[in-house]
């Protein structure tokens, strides 16, 4: 008996109920039309962002809060362009995306048709890949397909772009199975010959250094890693995307290095004689010169994406393979060793006490974004989600906040996006309606997708928001005061224009403020004790403060401007 | 200099051309010739790509993360069989039509359209060799040359 047979749309909806999606972020028009009609019956929950780089970015939130895939869905042309800067984030970040576009018509593509843009064309260096359909019976298939390239491997976006006739099109139900991709074969399990050099290395080693970043969390390796670096004495480094792959706090933990990393993470690099690089890729911001970065050190690197070993810098030990696979080997395969690492963490202990991260709240003066935050740390939940904006905030955030679990700290790293912060915040919200969600933003970047304030009030997605109202770019203004003679070329903002609190009730939320000292606890309290509505708080700090540590792009990390004073030496 | 010859097995599907196109000129990577053409196998086609020492590994690896990229050949130097096609349209007169000729011919090139004032040639043979070829008609006057790019195969050992 022939099954019964279903438009392209009731496929597209039929098709993600099969892999479980139940919830998905998106704005709907014309040519995505036919499947909003579907979707209007089914279990799978749609959030109307109010626009679609905002929808991409609460995918991405989304999927990084769960580890899971997140998926998007936006109509053709002005839709599937606005979606583009997320897309290119969750490739930047190694996110699992899924991303449904309308086409026009078949006939009509290539023609110029109202609202035809070439979406696969844009999109594809912007995603891992991408589809276009042709016939309603493949829709089930490369769904599924899109699924599995998107959340293995090293995860990504992918894009599937459905013309309107084919949305309109019958075809029947056959159930989806994973078929060979040929040109498609992550290799997952890493090569026991690689991890017994690695180990080798690593028993010879007399500092050994852990660098780790987000490939630890995509692996969900945190506990392997744990055990890796506890059991053998091995400090680590998280990168601003590792944050949170290893606990903060622990004596082993030396946090983030890099161009506005601490003193002590980035000269520890520098110092090794063996950097175990296990899902990082070198980034220049964390390199500075790759020239002069851990000139004494071997390098063992570990990634489940060959094309980052060697990319940057050479790898005397290069491991293909899920990161979790890795580390168990390597645990496995070291055995009972003992490593005298003893000295090198006294030597990275005084380097700690000797070069802590600093900061100086007045108690009349300017609040200072640090002591907020650690305030605010203190305050709220030990495993609420922090999601940050781009610019001097997420430096200070990721410098000083503890972050102890995994997919706990979402930001935008590879591409530095603003405006990803609220929009990323509703979707780990939406995701875990229980958990606290804080998006932690500068004034700037929250400018740039704050319109999604009012898909939070009316979905009922009730964060938290703080904006860091310094009335500036921030950062820009830093790189303006140390390259540009301090001359102001379009940083400022001011702090009173918008009044975020009337925006923020305008809006459906509640707007609340803090200018001194004084108000931080009280006014965080109140805060913390809404949950029946997203809050804001317009957090009005120092418009003239600077992140250091700091090492200028391309310069070399052995030369690190701690301060303001320190800036003489450049 | 020193060039390397990729051997690269694709899916024959819409924009697999476009995709190993826009994964080169993101990276940056120097191509010094590519060409594509069907094989025996349906559903597949064969890209040869002809990069510098320093890229190949880069070239390799990017390439094969695209998802319709089936396999990548680097080929060993040694033992690879190397063509090239190249068609040339070059002018000729009274007393330079028989010296032309005779050189296209010694050179192995076939002269496949001949009229008043032009000839048209066709030559198969390594890259070399076909620079040679053009070096020997450039002071006859090209008035127009094409060449098809670099395909490679490698030979049994
Ligand atoms: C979409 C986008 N445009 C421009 C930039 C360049 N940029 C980086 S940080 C920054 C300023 C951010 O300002 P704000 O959000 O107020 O953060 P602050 O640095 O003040 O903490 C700018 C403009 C960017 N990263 N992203
Ligand atoms: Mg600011």
């Amino acid at each position: 008996m022939k099954n019964e047979l279903l438009t392209g749309a009731e496929l597209v909806v039929r098709g993600l109920e099969h892999l479980e999606v139940s919830t998905i972020f998106g704005v709907p028009g014309g040519a995505i039309l036919p499947a909003y009609d579907p979707l209007y019956d089914s279990p799978i929950r749609h959030i109307l962002a109010r626009h679609e780089q905002g929808s991409g970015h609460m995918a991405e939130g989304y999927a990084q809060a769960t580890g899971e895939l997140g998926v998007v869905i936006a109509t053709s042309g002005p839709g599937a362009t606005n979606l583009i800067t997320s897309l290119n984030n969750a490739l930047m970040d190694s996110t699992p995306l899924l991303a449904i576009t309308g086409q026009v018509a078949t006939e009509a593509i290539g023609n110029d048709a109202f609202q035809e843009a070439f979406t696969v064309g844009l999109t594809m260096a912007a995603t891992k890949h991408n589809y276009l359909i042709t016939k309603a019976s493949e829709i089930p298939q490369v769904l599924l397909e899109a699924k599995h390239i998107a959340t293995t491997g090293r995860p990504g976006p992918v894009l599937v772009d459905i013309p309107k006739d084919i949305l309109n099109e019958k075809a029947e139900w056959i159930e989806p199975k994973l078929l060979d991709l040929p040109g498609y074969k992550p290799t997952l399990e890493a090569n026991p010959k690689m991890i017994q050099q690695a180990v080798d290395l690593i028993k010879e080693s007399k500092k050994p250094l852990l660098y780790v970043g987000g490939g630890i969390i995509h692996s969900k390796a945190n506990i392997e890693l744990f055990d890796l670096a506890k059991k053998f004495n091995i400090p680590v480094v998280t990168t601003l995307m590792g944050r949170g792959a290893f606990p903060d706090g622990d004596d082993l933990c030396l946090g983030m290095p890099g161009m506005h990393g601490n003193y002590t993470a980035t000269t520890s690099i520098q110092n090794s004689d063996l950097l175990i690089a296990i899902g990082v890729r070198f980034d220049d911001r964390v390199t500075a010169n790759p020239n002069f970065f851990a000139q004494n050190a071997k390098v063992i690197h570990a990634d489940i994406d060959p094309a980052e070993i060697g990319k940057v810098r050479d790898a005397e030990v290069p491991i293909v393979g899920d990161a979790k696979s890795v580390i168990k080997g390597i645990i496995e395969k070291l055995g009972d060793a003992e490593l005298e690492t003893s000295d090198w963490i006294q030597e990275i202990n005084t380097m700690k006490e000797e070069y802590p991260l600093n900061y100086k709240q007045e108690d009349k003066g300017p609040l200072k974004v640090p002591y907020v935050l650690e305030e605010l740390q203190k305050m709220s939940d030990e495993d609420s989600i922090v999601v940050s904006g781009v610019g001097q905030h997420q430096m200070w955030i990721s410098q000083h906040w503890k972050f102890t679990k995994p997919n706990t700290w979402l930001n935008s790293g590879g591409l530095g996006t603003m405006g990803y912060s609220l929009p990323a915040a509703i979707g780990a919200k939406a995701a875990f309606p229980d958990k606290q969600v804080l998006a932690l933003d500068g004034d700037g970047c929250f400018q740039m997708t704050c319109q999604e304030l009012i898909t939070a009030s009316t979905e009922n997605i009730p964060l938290k928001i703080v904006v860091f109202n310094n009335g500036n770019h921030g950062m820009v203004r830093q790189w303006q005061k140390i390259f540009y003679n301090n001359r102001f070329s379009a940083s400022e903002l001011t702090h009173h224009t918008p009044d975020y609190v009337k925006l923020a009730e305008a809006m459906g939320a509640v707007g609340l403020r803090m200018e001194q000292k004084s108000d931080v606890k009280d006014v965080f309290q109140k805060m913390l004790e809404i949950n029946d509505k997203p809050v804001l708080v317009d957090c009005v700090v120092d418009p003239d403060d600077m992140v250091f540590p700091m090492v200028p792009a391309g310069g070399s990390n052995d030369v690190i401007i701690l301060s303001e004073e320190d800036l003489k030496k450049l | 200099m020193s060039e390397r010859i990729l051997s690269v097995l694709v899916e024959d599907k819409p924009g697999v051309l476009a995709r190993i196109s826009s994964t080169i000129s993101r990276r940056g990577f120097n191509i010094n010739s590519l060409s594509v053409g069907p094989t025996n196998i349906e559903g597949r086609s064969k890209m040869t790509i002809v990069t510098e020492l320093e890229s190949v590994e880069q070239v390799k690896k990017q390439l094969n993360k695209l998802i319709n990229v089936i396999k990548i050949v680097e080929l060993d130097p040694a033992n690879t069989i190397e063509s090239e096609v190249l068609l040339m349209k070059v002018s000729i007169n009274k007393d330079s039509q028989t010296s032309v000729i005779e050189k296209a011919n010694l050179s192995g090139a076939k002269s496949v359209d001949v009229g008043q004032d032009y000839a048209v040639f066709e030559l198969t043979g390594t890259s070399k060799e076909l620079k040679k070829f053009e070096n020997l008609l450039k002071p006859y006057g090209i008035i127009e040359m094409i060449r098809g790019g670099r395909i490679a195969i490698q030979s049994n050992l």
